[in-house]
């Protein structure tokens, strides 16, 4: 179906419906109860959040996945992107759909001109020439370029490049008739509205901006099953299981790595242009190296060169940044208020280093956890759970890994 | 598996699935109740403290979280309730607002404008949060009040300094009761002059976002009016933490005062390097070598040590005020009474920006009898106000600012303890620091209408 395997359009129709159902996956507990005000994460921008990154991390891993380049400075297609879709914003109109396109068009050149330059090398000199290129881009685009002062504002610096009253917009408004700005739509659907479904004490919120993000990522996700599958995507993994035997038997494999590069650059710029859909306004930060170094440990998390690992991956990374980041003192306290006064105090002292402020310490440790454990990323916790749960004698089990495995790959 | 989409019922169903999907955005509308975003139901309101906890500005962020909280309790009717008492409006009663039990959520804005706005979204969309305050940074606190803007809540600006806030990124549902880059210059210019002289060389080191570049183009004016020359404007990234680099070039360039355009960890760091380069012994131009800090925090001064010993700066607040200009600043002490008993120390001026900024929402909304934010911006507009530390102070409408005396300190030679760490030159009052609402530094952009969101 689809030119799939049985296999991956099964994965795939699981991954359509978890995408669609996800306002209600991600909202499992009540409204206003404690726990909804800690877990539940079905609210509209955590979720674009979840489908964007994946998109930006499903096209790192066709290029790190597959080749085994691992590119240090992917943040600055994002940075690119979101830049992009901005201007068109400010100049042309709300609609995203130019938006989106021009990201994708910039940060495809900008990949070009990187990968051109870095595909030079190999390995960690690689890693090095990224990771340059996309620190050059953010400081260009953190001062150089964004002089509120100079006559080249390009970027506006730290305070980031937002949308102004005072905007041409050609083809749309520059202020709407009650004197404020305009909001970024699709044909007309405003990516902010939401639909607000009440089921006894469950609220379920549907937002367009939502499912506009779910169905690009669909499709990215539907591409990156296809090029996995392709002769391209057979010889991309040659690449990287010996590159000197290729170029030995006369390939010639730049133009495949640098292919690779530069589609894997396209989806960064794509993600960028769709954060900058919802959200108008750009900042310098989405391309520091500590960005670029989120993305790489986003797809080490989900499993690299896996399918389904990007899209766990991203979503593991944002869903316990948001959550962990907002728990404070009191919010313990109301959790722990069962408990007797003395024990209340010592463990919340105990617990407030890992939370509010702390919460990068919780996230590093999540993250030792898994990479010590689970090497393969959370795709290998699924495959180990679910032999376990199958309770298969261990050569059916041993024989069920190396399915599912070439399977994944 | 795959041939059972495509049977007649099966393809009536997806019919129906995705005709339903595009119909649905058609009758959107973000949980519409009473006509704005996030009217409260229940019987509590919820408050969103924006704060960073990590980054340059981290010190800041806690000591405003301390106050919000303080507030919080105030307005609930715990605590000894602080300025309530000593506030000019009399609506608030300790129980909450307009009988609301007031709760808060806070978020990490790690200073950084991407962290800050996807913190304040889902304070909007998941907590229902019907005011966003914090701040700390103008870049900041400019990208939060543009999306407060956007989804129709009010954003009562903490400590953000820029000209901008106000001025050209100024937004008809953002409010600033700190001052800004202009008064510091203003109210700093002729303490400068008494102290220095009108022959100076003056070189800037200045944080490379909006609230440096504002800061340093207003000192530069008023002290270019004064005679005074400006060498070199240099920027250095909010996140640097070694400013040696940009030290040592100072030392050979002809100037004989060194501006630091910098607050927080970065003032802190850069004074450091500076006096480590013997910069305050130096003589240039047969002059001593002076530092100015023109935005000056208590926090800063005890980051910085002894290293802050004379040194002139401004500031909106200090909690010595009452006690050494008169009963004019009532509140300070009330304030610094019940933060110290609660903390153990002093707030800083973070914290009693924060704090007012509080208290002044939930009166405006009981006073327009309405959480709406068009109602609470109507309150809020051209209201005077006295009893908040300050002394009378006005919301000017036409942007949205405070206008209110400025206090120009001075790092203490001999400080008795840890916490007296600043001595008060001079307070300069609010009419040398007013300027009209079309001043060319604030210019270029407009408040536009208020947004009550769906």
């Amino acid at each position: 179906m689809l030119g799939l395997t049985k296999k991956d359009f099964t994965m795939f129709i699981v991954v359509i419906v978890m995408v669609a159902l996800a306002p209600f996956l991600l909202n499992p507990f009540p409204q206003g109860s404690s726990l909804a005000q800690m877990f539940n994460a079905g609210y509209p921008d955590l979720m674009q959040r979840f489908v964007i990154f994946g998109i930006l991390v499903i096209g790192f891993n066709i290029l790190f996945g597959l080749t085994g380049y691992l590119s240090f400075g992917h943040a600055a297609f994002l940075g690119v992107g979101s830049y992009s879709a901005v201007w068109m914003f400010k100049l042309l109109g709300m609609n995203v759909i130019p938006g989106i396109l021009l990201s994708m068009v910039v940060a495809g050149i900008f990949a070009l001109a990187i990968g051109y330059v870095s595909l030079r090398r190999s390995g960690i000199y690689f890693s090095i020439l990224t990771l340059a290129f996309a620190q050059m881009s953010y400081n260009l685009a953190y001062s150089v370029l964004g002089n509120p002062a100079s006559n080249f504002n390009l970027t506006n610096g730290e305070t980031g490049l937002q949308l102004l009253l005072t905007d041409p917009r050609i083809l749309g408004q520059s202020t709407t008739p009650d004197g404020s700005l305009p909001v970024t739509n699709f044909f007309g659907i405003a990516m902010r509205d939401s639909y607000d479904l009440r089921m006894g004490d469950w609220l379920f919120t549907f937002n367009a901006g939502y499912y506009l993000c779910g169905v690009i990522m669909l499709i990215s996700f539907y591409i990156s099953i296809r090029i996995f599958r392709s002769p391209f995507g057979m010889m991309l993994r040659a690449v990287k299981s010996n590159q000197q035997r290729m170029n030995y038997t006369g390939l010639n494999t730049k133009p495949y790595t640098l292919a690779a590069f530069v589609i894997s650059g396209i989806y960064a710029g794509l993600a960028g242009g769709l954060l900058s859909s919802m959200d108008p306004l750009a900042g310098a930060e989405r391309m520091h190296w500590t960005a670029s170094g989120e993305i790489v440990i986003m797809a080490i998390l989900g499993g690299v060169g896996t399918l389904i690992g990007p899209i766990l991956g991203a979503g593991f990374n944002e869903y316990f940044k948001n959550i962990l980041s907002k728990i404070n003192d009191s919010v313990l306290h109301q959790w722990l208020g069962f408990l007797p006064d003395g024990i209340e105090d010592f463990l919340v002292t105990i617990i407030h280093p890992f939370v509010g402020k702390g919460w990068h310490l919780t996230l590093g440790l999540l993250f030792m956890i898994v990479i010590i454990f689970l090497p393969g990323g959370l795709v290998q916790g699924g495959q180990k759970l679910g032999r376990k749960i199958s309770g298969r004698s261990r050569r059916d089990a041993a024989k069920a890994a190396e399915q599912s495995k070439s399977a994944a790959e | 598996m795959s041939n059972s989409n495509f049977t007649r019922r099966g393809v009536l169903k997806t019919g129906t699935i995705a005709g339903a999907g595009l119909a649905l955005p058609t009758y959107l509308s973000a949980a519409a109740h009473e006509g704005f975003t996030n009217a409260p139901t229940g019987d509590t309101v919820t408050l969103g403290f924006n704060v960073p906890q990590s980054g340059p500005y981290a010190d800041e962020g806690m000591d405003e979280l301390r106050a919000f909280e303080l507030a919080v309790e105030h307005l609930n009717g715990q605590g000894d309730g602080g300025m309530l008492s000593t506030f000019s409006s009399k609506v608030l009663d300790g129980t909450g607002i307009m009988g609301k039990k007031v709760g808060f959520v806070s978020g990490d804005t790690q200073t950084k404008s991407d962290a800050a706005r996807a913190s304040a979204k889902s304070m909007i969309e998941k907590d229902g949060a019907i005011m966003i305050s914090g701040g700390s940074s103008s870049g900041v606190a400019v990208a939060v009040q543009g999306l407060c803007q956007e989804a129709g809540v009010i954003f009562m600006a903490g400590l953000t300094h820029s000209n901008d806030t106000t001025g050209k990124d100024k937004k008809a549902n953002g409010f600033r009761h700190f001052f800004n880059a202009y008064m510091s210059a203003a109210a700093l210019a002729p303490v400068l002059e008494q102290l220095y002289g009108k022959d100076r060389r003056a070189y800037h080191l200045t944080a490379d976002y909006t609230w440096g570049w504002t800061q340093e183009e207003s000192i530069a004016a008023a002290t270019e009016a004064l005679g005074w020359e400006t060498v070199e404007k240099v920027r250095t990234p909010l996140a640097s933490t070694d400013f040696s680099s940009y030290i040592a070039p100072v030392l050979n360039s002809g100037a004989d005062v060194l501006v630091l355009n910098h607050y927080g960890g970065n003032m802190v760091n850069s004074l450091t390097n500076a006096v480590q380069f013997g910069l305050r012994e130096k003589q240039a131009n047969g002059k001593n070598f002076e530092i100015v800090v023109p935005l000056y925090s208590e926090l800063m001064a005890k980051g910085a040590g002894r290293n802050i010993a004379g040194i002139v700066g401004s500031q909106n607040w200090d909690w010595k005020l009452e006690n050494e200009k008169g009963d004019r600043y009532a509140g300070t002490n009330a304030f610094v009474q019940s933060f110290g008993e609660k903390y153990g120390f002093p707030p800083s001026q973070a914290a009693q920006t924060c704090y007012a900024q509080t208290l002044l929402y939930a009166d405006a909304v009981t006073r327009a009898g309405s959480f709406n934010p068009c109602a609470v911006v109507e309150a809020l507009e051209d209201f005077e106000f006295d009893g908040l530390g300050n002394g009378p102070t006005l919301y000017r409408g036409g942007d949205h600012q405070c206008f209110k005396d400025v206090i120009v300190v001075r790092g203490k030679e001999n400080p008795e303890n840890e916490f007296d760490l600043v001595e008060i030159v001079e307070v300069t009052p609010t009419d040398q620091v007013t300027y009209p609402v079309d001043h060319p530094m604030f210019s270029g952009g407009a408040l536009g209408s208020c947004n009550p969101g769906a």
